[in-house]
């Protein structure tokens, strides 16, 4: 009776429990617990959130090991952690914490302009972001166990978000679409490797589970983003930086729920005070963007 | 039989596929109207404090409460098995469960994500074969009351219970293609609870 930690199923299965939950960006852990008090189903546990890291500038880093701890000891459910692309000593420091998840992100700053986190290395499990299939599914075959699309993130604009799902959907269709001995190409195409772009083109969907990203600010984004197919939400900045963060993220809970019901989405909508006020994705110049960071 | 999933977060589908390969017709619930009408139940994994408020938040939490005492047959996987639990440690302050299942189950009791596992056990439902057991931040049972069964045990901690109409595992048959626990729960222990019932 061996028990074995670390295989894929146990790491894509941690992904597969979250689904239909919205993990929810956390800086200190008096928000951790709004963030569980309002039904997250997990917290990002970093330094700042991204629309502070995009305002102050400067390097983004891992988060330091005392606030991660303190965070872990204030909530019951499952904490994630950032790493720099490509810093897998960040990467085991965290996975020495104990954290649950490993966001390998471009929200921080890069470490490695070339090569990612050789993510089979770990017992941990990381979820990396991604704007369309191909890259979706490089990092799968680094190991990722989960993706999440990348959006915009500290903008508060759901378009980068909506334009990513859009793009991972589309591309997953189309090879749904195409005869097996077409497949060669379009992963030549994907630069992604053969079999994955086969498994994709066989049962119509990822690999792992998908989530969304980068930019959703209120119960509709978190709603829309559902309908798009995503399996669950990431909401960042858009909590905290609101009016009323207990209230918006108890809100934003419901709607990923109710979904396909307006009617819920309503009322989730009602009296939140102010969303975060919030950046246009078009207004950011081109080296200020986040989701261009990977690849 | 009506089967429902409870279908307010968690790896819902999942379940679903399993119970249709055991030939049931599942449909996921989350309203009132779609509780009344089923026979059966089984509550996914997930995160049993998301779940638990959300039930609450959506006003189906007494219905769940009052169906399973009244003997409605019910499965729960991990988050599922703490939903069941009549106590819960290492609960969030507050934590709810809809309970009717006589046993004390510890959250996260085997670990963090780090300690997340798989392994073959003995499951005592006639078959002598071992069941791929996956186990994700796992729970497991602390305390078992009278009448309640233990039907597989890690290093000595039960994983695997059942009482007259309900079922619990702290594992994840649903993501491992082994469809033995579901058909279980179908075949002897909510059909017979059920036919009992007529």
């Amino acid at each position: 009776m061996a028990e074995v930690t670390g295989t894929a199923r146990v790491k894509r299965g941690m992904a597969e429990m979250l689904k239909g939950g919205v993990i929810m960006d956390v800086v200190n852990a008096e928000q951790a617990k709004i963030a569980e008090d309002a039904g997250a189903v997990a917290v990002m546990a970093l330094e700042r959130v991204p629309a502070d890291i995009r305002a102050q500038g400067g390097v983004a880093r891992m988060s330091d090991p005392d606030m991660i701890e303190k965070i872990q000891a204030a909530v019951s459910i499952p904490v994630m952690a950032k790493a720099r692309i490509g810093h897998f000593v960040e990467a085991q420091v965290l996975q020495s914490l104990g954290v649950d998840y490993i966001d390998e992100s471009e929200v921080l700053t890069p470490a490695d302009y070339e090569n990612h986190i050789d993510k089979w290395d770990f017992t941990i499990p990381f979820v990396c972001g991604a704007t369309n299939l191909g890259e979706a599914l490089r990092r799968i075959n680094e190991g990722a166990a989960m993706i999440r699309s990348k959006g915009e993130a500290g903008t508060g604009d759901v378009s980068n978000a909506m334009q990513h799902m859009r793009k991972i959907g589309g591309e997953i269709r189309r090879l749904s679409s195409m005869r097996e001995d077409e497949l060669y190409v379009a992963a030549k195409e994907l630069q992604a490797p053969f079999a994955l772009v086969k498994e994709v083109a066989e049962t119509g969907k990822l690999p792992v589970v998908l989530f969304t990203a980068g930019g959703i600010a209120t119960p509709a984004d978190a709603a829309l983003m559902m309908s798009m197919g995503a399996d669950g939400v990431f909401i960042g900045s858009g909590i905290f930086k609101s009016g009323n963060p207990a209230q918006r993220a108890a809100a934003c809970v419901k709607a990923t729920t109710f979904w396909d019901d307006p009617k819920v989405v309503a009322d989730a909508s009602r009296g939140l005070g102010e969303a975060m006020v919030g950046i246009n994705v078009a207004d950011l110049p081109a080296p200020h963007r986040l989701a261009e960071r990977g690849w | 039989m009506k089967v429902g999933v409870l279908a307010l977060q968690g790896d819902v589908r999942e379940h679903i596929s399993s119970l249709i390969a055991c030939g049931v017709d599942p449909i996921a619930v989350r309203r009132p109207a779609e509780i009344e009408a089923i026979d059966a139940l089984v509550l996914p994994g997930g995160e049993s404090t998301t779940i638990a408020q959300l039930s609450e938040v959506f006003g189906i939490y007494d219905q769940l409460k009052d169906r399973i005492a009244r003997g409605m047959p019910v499965y729960g996987s991990c988050a599922g098995m703490i939903l069941l639990a009549n106590e819960i440690l290492d609960a969030k302050q507050g934590q709810k469960s809809f309970g009717g299942l006589d046993i004390t189950v510890r959250r996260n009791a085997f670990g963090r994500q780090v300690d997340s596992f798989e392994t073959d056990i003995a499951f005592e439902d006639g078959s002598a074969d071992l069941i791929r057991a996956v186990f994700i931040r796992a729970p497991w049972v602390e305390k078992v009351g009278t009448g309640v069964q233990v039907l597989a045990s890690v290093d000595s901690h039960p994983v695997a219970v059942r009482s007259q109409t309900l079922l619990a595992t702290s594992f994840h048959p649903e993501i491992t293609g082994d469809y033995r626990i579901h058909r279980y729960f179908i075949e002897e222990v909510a059909r017979p609870a059920l036919e009992k019932v007529k």
